[in-house]
């Protein structure tokens, strides 16, 4: 028989029997929502989490060090020995920028000070953020604005820096302020920050009598001075931009070119003192952000070959995403379930159906009917329940998770926590749920099918 | 319609030819031989009638003929054809394309329309649609039915069911008409328009018949031949003039 003949005659026979097909095909269609609703959510899930890492800057960056000042720590690596590793400065920073794949490549400016507001001194570290982190993820939430300009003398605090100067340590338990209620009274507003600056040796402050091998240790002195800046509150940050860097993530943040402009002493600087000098700055560690996270590993072998160290998150975001397949595989497995009882309800509407048009099979096969046609017959007519019902369960399940996804985010604002899409239904995820209904469906019309077949005419003829 | 122009019948040719045909089969403990040991001999062209009274073998005997049932032991061979040396999808298609076949009840497909029905045989034939649709028309206006063509089989009369059911067997222009109580469902009246139409297909279009009845008097006045079975046995075999009413019984 032509498939176009098939399709007709089975859509017709499911036509007939409308209300127990249409049951049969209500529970594959409920199997396949079940699936696509467990795997929605976990792609979701996945996504939600990748985008917030990817967005967090720590996935697509490696963070870049000099050889001598992790003596020890890197013995175990490979790699150029710390005799011959390179100086991390301006030269290298910029070589490194022109690596292939490469976006930036900014110094980490990170130091601990003091900043004055109302007149409390608070203690804390503080953080250079180039123009790029704008779109970083941590940023979302924010109240108030990114700095202006990359030169401007601008601050941006964390949360629970605001509730420090403020005053406002919140109860344990108990409801944490708004990120706008903390912003309200800061925005604007100034602090006072002081710290040590790096400034190079005035001429009289050199020693004069000096002969020349200590003219070039001279060169490399510096004094430091004591300066104060004052800083405009620009914004307040809802999230930690810094949540991974544990213990040492800064709670307040200048724009990179500003804090540049400072030559805030560096814990490194001590070091520097001790070696011959540069007339470039030279940088504790440079933080070189990667197009697509991919890419990380050659990045990073690049980096190595040019005689830096190198750390990244890599292989952090490698068993998350394990994390993930197997959880998405668990989902699966469970939804899949619904799917194989489904499947006993096609097996059990076909064999009833062989049994009701017992005679009918008889007729088609006393007029020419062969054996083949039979069973293809009662496959397409499994086939096509299982297409309709995974159209309709690709709907329902989209349906579900959609209701989750609201019914989440209605919870989190109860929470105050801010709503997020923890649900995806990708172009293959509907294509496969689909594919996966019809071959579930098809196997389960084997055994009918094949009993069908093999009917015997002259027995099914005389069948009423 | 080239099936239109009459053939003389080919008295000579050996349509279907039966040598010692047996079929039995277990039912619980006991051996039920259906068709016992039967030789017989149908020239093509022939009206043959197989009487017998219920159980006496002769509708099993029309199942082996056609291809329906396979013998136990012994050969059928229709047309050069050994049936019992044939695949079951061989067999489906000698079905399909050299007998066509009706019943007592009928046997409409009761979810499909007359049209449907009658171009169902076309399907397994693999005939494109327009031919279908065609030559569905064709054999509905031989047997009469033009008029209901969407009709549901449970919306005609028993008449009008078994003419759609002689369109059918006739679609794809077999060589043999198998009937098996063609009439039995139907009154005199009607029973006769239908056996009228039997005849004129055989007489027209050169078809072999071969029907089964347990009613001697329709036998001999349509018949060419009248075969007799009991306990699936031949028991006679003898010429008739049809439309006499006149002819010998078995003896």
């Amino acid at each position: 028989m032509k498939i176009s003949d098939l399709t007709e005659l089975a859509l017709r026979n499911l036509r007939e029997s409308m209300l127990r097909n249409s049951l049969t095909t209500v529970g594959i269609s409920v199997g396949v929502a079940s699936l696509v609703a467990m795997l929605s959510l976990g792609i979701g899930l996945q996504q939600l989490a990748s985008r917030r890492l990817v967005k967090s800057g720590l996935f697509d960056t490696v963070v870049v060090t000099s050889r001598r000042d992790l003596r020890g720590r890197d013995e175990d690596r490979g790699g150029p020995t710390p005799g011959e590793s390179r100086v991390l400065d301006e030269a290298a920073r910029q070589e490194i920028e022109r690596l292939p794949n490469v976006v930036e490549a900014y110094p980490d400016i990170r130091f601990i000070t003091e900043l004055r507001f109302d007149e409390k001194p608070h203690l804390t570290t503080i953080s250079a953020m180039p123009a790029s982190a704008k779109s970083n993820d941590a940023f979302e939430g924010m109240q108030g604005e990114f700095f202006s300009s990359e030169t401007a003398p601008e601050a941006i605090l964390q949360k629970s820096f605001a509730e420090e100067l403020l005053g406002k340590v919140p109860a344990r338990g108990g409801l944490e302020p708004s990120v706008a209620e903390l912003a309200q009274p800061l925005l604007g507003k100034e602090l006072t920050m002081r710290y040590a600056q790096r400034a190079a040796s005035p001429q009289g402050v050199a020693p004069s009598t000096a002969s020349s091998p200590v003219d070039a240790l001279a060169a490399a002195a510096y004094s430091v001075v004591s300066r104060e800046q004052t800083l405009k509150i620009v914004g307040v940050s809802d999230q930690d931009p810094e949540s991974m860097r544990g213990p040492t993530r800064a709670k307040v943040f200048l724009p990179l070119k500003f804090a540049e402009s400072l030559h805030v002493m560096q814990p490194t600087d001590l070091r520097e003192i001790s070696r011959a000098a540069s007339d470039q700055p030279v940088y504790s560690s440079v933080s070189a952000r990667v197009k697509n996270p991919s890419q990380m590993q050659a990045v990073e072998d690049a980096i190595k070959k040019m005689g830096f160290s190198t750390f990244s998150l890599l292989d952090a975001s490698q068993s998350l995403r394990t994390f993930f397949k197997v959880l998405d595989l668990f989902l699966g497995i469970f939804g899949s379930l619904a799917l194989a009882v489904a499947s006993i309800g096609i097996v059990n509407t076909l064999v009833m159906a062989i049994l009701e048009r017992r005679r009918e099979i008889g007729i088609m096969k006393a007029i020419g009917a062969s054996d083949g046609d039979v069973k293809k017959l009662f496959f397409a007519e499994a086939g096509a329940m299982g297409i309709l019902g995974g159209f309709v369960g690709v709907a329902l399940g989209w349906t579900i998770g959609r209701v989750i996804n609201v019914g989440t985010n209605i919870y989190l604002k109860r929470q105050s926590l801010p709503p997020d899409n923890f649900w995806s239904v990708p172009w293959w995820l509907v294509a496969s749920a689909i594919g996966f209904s019809l071959i579930v469906s098809l196997v389960s019309g084997l055994y009918p099918a094949g009993r069908a077949a093999k009917l015997d005419p002259v027995q099914a003829l005389r069948y009423e | 319609m080239a099936a239109i122009e009459a053939v003389s019948p080919v008295v000579n040719t050996v349509a279907i030819r039966s040598e010692n045909v047996c079929r039995h089969y277990r039912m619980g403990e006991t051996l039920i031989r259906a068709v016992d040991g039967v030789s017989v001999q149908v020239r093509a062209g022939e009206f043959v009638a197989l009487l017998g009274t219920s159980g006496s073998g002769k509708s099993s005997l029309l199942n082996l003929i056609a291809g329906l049932d396979r013998p136990t032991s012994g050969s059928v061979v229709v047309q050069d054809r050994d049936l019992a040396k044939l695949s079951r999808e061989e067999l489906a298609k000698y079905r399909l394309h050299v007998v066509g076949m009706v019943f007592q009840s009928f046997n409409l497909i009761a979810s499909m329309n007359v049209v449907e029905n009658v171009e169902l045989p076309l399907r397994f034939a693999e005939v494109d649609r327009d031919q279908r649709e065609k030559l569905a028309q064709e054999a509905l206006e031989r047997v009469g039915l033009r008029a209901r063509l969407h009709h549901r089989p449970s919306e005609l009369s028993g008449g009008e069911q078994q003419r759609a059911a002689l369109a059918r067997a006739l679609i794809n222009r077999p060589k043999l008409l198998l009937a098996d109580e063609p009439t039995g469902n139907l009154d005199s009246h009607t029973g006769t328009e239908i056996m009228e139409m039997i005849r004129q297909f055989n007489q027209q279009l050169g078809m072999t018949v071969v029907m089964v009845t347990h009613e001697r008097t329709l036998a001999e006045r349509y018949a060419q031949r009248l075969i007799f079975l009991a306990d699936g046995k031949l028991v006679g075999d003898h010429e008739n003039r049809p439309g006499t009413q006149i002819g010998g019984g078995p003896q």
